[in-house]
C-alpha cells in the first residue's frame, strides 16, 4: 500500500544522503521524495512516497526514525491529511489541438504559464492521481515533457508535525 | 572573576577533548592529513597512542578493548586510504553494535571535492555502516562533535561514529571548553520499558508450559548479565545464547542448554523449534539463528525486549515487544514476578526439561577423542580446562570459531570476543592486542585459523611494541576450513581456491617478529604445549597446531532449513523429531 511519511531532519548536509541510501541499501521502494527547509532553518522536512507490505513499511519508518539526524516521522496516513503535487507539463498545441487542451486544462483547473506558435505549457497542482488523470486525459502524442515535484503533504485540521 | 577560557589549536582541542573524555588508548597510524594532531600527541601524556601496522588492526583492536571494557574504543587514522583501511573494523563494529569512534583526517576544507592527494570522500563511504558520522568544518563545532560522536556511539544500541576532520581544522584556533552533556533533539534513546508491555509480557511468560529465553549480544551490550541471571533463576527455565551473547549466562550452569543456530547444540534448537513461549532478550532474530524463518519456532507466543524498535518485528512477527534497555526492562520484569501471587510451577516444567533431557543425551558434541591426528575440539577443550574457563578469548571467522564457542564454556561476559555479523576473518590478532590493553593482568587467547590469521598478521609487531602478550592458538588445516566444509556438503568436494598453499613457517615467523612459536603435530603434546605457551606471562606466543584436515563442524543446520532439521554427524540423516 501506498504510505506518505512526512520527515523532520536537522537541516545538515549529508541529510539527504542518509535517507536516499537507507532506501537503496535496505531494499525499500522509493516512489518519489521532496526536501525543503521549514520555517525553523535549521530543520528541514521531507516528504517521502513509499509503498511495499504492512511490515515493510513498519520497517522503513523505524529505520528511518533510527537515523540520528531525524527528528521525527510521521505516516500521514494514519492521519486525515492533504496532499499535493506541482506538475509543469509541456504540450503540442498547434492551431487543431489549442481549443481542446485550452479545455482540458481548464477541467482539471490548471493554468498555462508560456505560449509559443505551437507549445503549451501548463502549471497544474493536485494530489498524484488528479496529475495522473489529466496525462490519460491527453493525447499521449501531444505530451513534450513532464516535471512533477513529488508530493507534499500536511495533516487535516488542527494537528501540526513539529520539531 | 571567571577564568577566561583558553584559546587552543584544533589539534590541541582533539588531545584534551580525548583527556577529558576519559580515553587512555588511542588506536592509529599516521599520515599527511593528521600530522597537527600526532604533532599534539607528541607533547602530551594523557592518552596513549597504539600504533599499529594496518589501519584495519587499528579499528580491530579498539573494537576488542570496547568489547572487553565496555568502554568505546578510539582510532586515529588519516585520510584517503587510511580512511578506507578502517572500513573493514568499523563495519565490523556496526555489525556488533560495539561503541568506536574513530577519528579520520581530511583534507583541508577548500580542497574537499578537488580530488586532492589522499582525498576520499569517508563521510560518504562510512555512512551506510556506521551509527552516524560528521564532518567537522570549523574548529569552533570540534569539541562539541567529539561530545556527541562519544555520546551517541555508547548510548542506547551501541555502535560505531565516524568524525571525519580536515587537516585545516585541526590547525586553527578557538576556545575550548569540553561540554559536559549533550542534548539532542533528534537522538533520544529509550531506557524505561513500557509498563504495559511489561505486563502483558509476565502473564504470557508466566503462562509457559515450555518455555524458552533466548538472549544475544544485547545482554552484554547492556551490561545486564546479572539481571539475566536472575530472570532465569527465578524462573527455572532453560536458557540458550547467541553467538554474540555467550558467556551473558553462566555456561556451566544447569539451566543453560548451550548455543543456538546453524551450529548450536541439538538441546538448545530442538527446545526453540518447540517451545511455546519465546523470551528474546537483547538478541535480533538474525538468519544464523532462526535458520529458515518459515519453520522457526512454530509454537510459540513470542516476548522480544531490544533497544532498538527496528530489530523487533524485522524478521519475526512479535506477540510481545517491548522496547528499552534491557538492563532496565529485566529489573522491572524481575520485580513484576516477585510481586507474582502465582510463582513458577516447577511441577509443569517438569515434562519439558525431561525432553530436553533427552535432546541433551544425544551429545550433540562429541567428536573422537581417541584420535592421534590432532582434532580441534579437542584444543579447545584443554584450553578451557587449562585456562579454567577464565581467560578472554578471540577469534577469527570459520570453523575455528565455532568450534571455540560450541567448546570454550564462557561463565562470564565480555570473555568472548568474535566477529558475528560481518564474519570478518583477520579480527582475533588485533582485537587480542586491545583486549590485553584494557587487561593486561589477564591471560588473553586468540583462536584462529592459519588462513584468518595472516590476514591481519601484521600486528604481531604491535604486541611486540607495546608489550601485549597475546596467545595465539592457531588450528592450521592448510584449509580454508569452514569454506572447504560447504564445499564438500555443497558442491561434491570441488574444492575450489579453498586449500592454503605456500604457507608459512608460522614458528620462524613467530620468532622473526620477536616472539616464541610453538608446534603442535600429536594429540599426546597438546596439553604440554598448550601450558608451555600459557607459562611464558610476558611473551606473546603463536601455537601452530596441525589439526585434521577433514574434520567439520557439527551439529549443523543446513540452508533452508529448521531448527528441528540439524544434521548431527557425518553419517546421520537430517534429523527430524516431533514432540509426541
Amino acid at each position: 500500500m501506498r504510505h506518505i511519511l512526512s520527515l523532520l531532519m536537522e537541516n545538515e548536509a549529508g541529510a539527504l544522503s542518509r535517507v536516499a541510501g537507507l532506501f537503496s541499501a535496505r531494499g525499500f521502494n522509493i516512489e518519489s521524495l521532496t526536501v525543503a527547509p521549514t520555517e525553523d532553518p535549521s530543520v528541514s522536512r521531507m516528504t517521502l512516497v513509499t509503498g511495499g507490505s504492512e511490515a515493510m513499511v513498519e520497517q522503513i519508518h523505524k529505520q528511518l526514525n533510527k537515523l540520528v539526524d531525524v527528528i521525527k516521522v510521521v505516516d500521514l496516513n494514519d492521519y486525515r491529511h492533504i496532499e499535493r503535487e506541482l506538475m509543469l507539463i509541456k504540450v503540442l498545441a498547434n492551431v487543431s489541438a489549442r481549443d481542446e487542451v485550452k479545455r482540458m486544462v481548464d477541467i482539471f483547473r490548471g493554468r498555462i504559464i508560456d505560449v509559443t506558435e505551437n507549445i503549451f505549457t501548463i502549471e497544474m497542482t493536485g494530489s498524484g492521481e488528479k496529475l495522473d488523470a489529466f496525462i490519460e486525459a491527453l493525447d499521449e502524442k501531444l505530451i513534450m515533457e513532464v516535471v512533477r515535484s513529488g508530493v507534499s503533504g500536511i495533516s487535516r485540521g488542527d494537528k501540526a508535525i513539529q520539531s | 572573576m571567571a577564568k577566561s577560557k583558553e584559546i587552543l589549536r584544533g589539534a590541541e582541542i582533539f588531545c584534551r577533548a580525548l583527556k577529558d573524555e576519559g580515553v587512555k588508548h588511542l588506536f592509529g597510524y599516521p599520515g599527511g592529513a593528521v600530522l597537527h594532531i600526532y604533532d599534539e600527541l607528541y607533547k602530551q601524556k594523557d592518552v596513549e597512542h597504539i600504533l599499529v601496522r594496518h589501519e584495519q588492526g587499528a579499528t580491530h583492536a579498539a573494537d576488542g578493548y570496547a568489547r572487553a571494557t565496555g568502554k568505546p574504543g578510539v582510532v586515529l587514522v588519516t585520510s584517503g586510504p587510511g580512511a578506507t583501511n578502517a572500513v573493514t573494523g568499523i563495519a565490523t563494529a556496526y555489525m556488533d553494535s560495539i561503541p568506536l569512534v574513530v577519528f579520520t583526517g581530511q583534507v583541508p576544507t577548500n580542497m574537499i571535492g578537488n580530488d586532492a592527494f589522499q582525498e576520499v570522500d569517508s563521510i560518504g563511504i562510512t555512512r551506510p555502516c556506521v551509527k552516524h558520522n560528521f564532518l567537522v568544518k570549523d574548529v569552533k563545532d570540534l569539541a562539541a562533535t567529539i561530545k556527541k560522536a562519544f555520546y551517541v556511539a555508547t548510548s542506547g544500541r551501541p555502535g560505531p561514529v565516524v568524525v571525519d576532520i580536515p587537516k585545516d581544522v585541526t590547525a586553527d584556533s578557538c576556545e575550548y571548553e569540553y561540554p559536559k552533556e549533550v542534548e539532542m533533539r533528534s537522538y533520544k534513546p529509550v531506557v524505561k520499558g513500557h509498563p504495559g508491555q511489561i505486563k502483558k509480557a509476565v502473564k504470557l511468560i508466566m503462562s509457559a508450559k515450555r518455555p524458552m529465553i533466548y538472549s544475544g549480544g544485547g545482554v552484554i551490550l547492556g551490561e545486564a548479565s546479572k539481571e539475566l541471571n536472575d530472570f532465569t533463576k527465578i524462573l527455572g527455565y532453560p536458557i540458550t545464547n547467541t553467538l554474540m551473547g555467550l558467556g551473558a549466562y553462566q555456561a556451566t550452569d544447569k539451566q543453560f542448554i548451550g548455543m543456538l543456530g546453524m551450529h548450536g547444540t541439538y538441546e538448545a534448537n530442538m527446545a526453540m523449534h518447540h517451545c511455546d513461549v519465546l523470551i528474546a532478550v537483547g538478541a535480533r532474530f538474525d538468519d544464523r539463528v532462526t535458520g529458515d524463518l518459515e519453520k522457526f519456532c512454530p509454537k510459540a507466543k513470542i516476548v522480544h525486549i531490544d533497544v532498538d524498535p527496528s530489530s523487533i518485528a524485522k524478521n519475526v512477527p512479535v506477540d510481545v515487544p517491548i522496547v528499552g534497555d534491557v538492563k532496565h526492562v529485566l529489573k522491572d520484569l524481575i520485580a513484576m514476578i516477585k510481586a507474582e501471587i502465582t510463582k513458577p510451577d516447577t511441577k509443569v516444567l517438569e515434562p519439558w526439561w525431561k525432553q530436553i533431557g533427552e535432546w541433551a543425551a544425544v551429545d550433540c558434541l562429541k567428536y573422537d577423542r581417541e584420535s592421534t591426528v590432532i582434532k580441534p575440539q579437542y584444543v579447545i577443550e584443554k584450553l578451557w580446562e587449562l585456562t579454567k574457563g577464565d581467560a578472554f578469548i578471540t577469534s577469527d571467522v570459520g570453523q575455528h570459531q565455532m568450534w571455540a564457542a560450541q567448546y570454550y564454556k564462557f561463565d562470564k561476559p565480555r570473555r568472548w570476543i568474535n566477529s558475528g555479523g560481518l564474519g570478518t576473518m583477520g579480527f582475533g590478532l588485533p582485537a587480542a592486542l586491545g583486549v590485553k590493553l584494557a587487561h593486561p593482568d589477564e591471560t588473553v587467547c586468540c583462536i584462529s585459523g592459519e588462513a584468518s590469521l595472516v590476514m591481519c598478521i601484521q600486528e604481531l609487531s604491535t604486541c611486540l611494541q607495546y608489550d601485549t602478550p597475546v596467545k595465539i592458538i592457531s588450528l592450521n588445516n592448510r584449509y580454508m576450513g569452514m569454506v572447504r566444509q560447504w564445499q564438500e556438503f555443497f558442491y561434491s568436494s570441488r574444492y575450489s581456491h579453498s586449500y592454503m598453499d605456500s604457507l608459512p613457517d608460522f614458528v620462524k615467523l613467530a620468532e622473526s617478529f620477536g616472539h616464541i612459536g610453538i608446534r603442535v603435530e600429536q594429540t599426546a603434546d597438546v596439553e604440554d604445549a598448550l601450558k608451555e605457551a600459557l607459562s611464558y606471562k610476558d611473551r606473546t606466543v603463536l601455537m601452530d597446531v596441525i589439526t585434521d584436515q577433514t574434520e567439520n563442524v557439527y551439529p549443523m543446520i543446513a540452508n533452508g532449513k529448521g531448527h528441528h532439521e540439524m544434521q548431527l554427524s557425518p553419517n546421520s540423516n537430517t534429523e527430524q523429531r516431533e514432540l509426541a
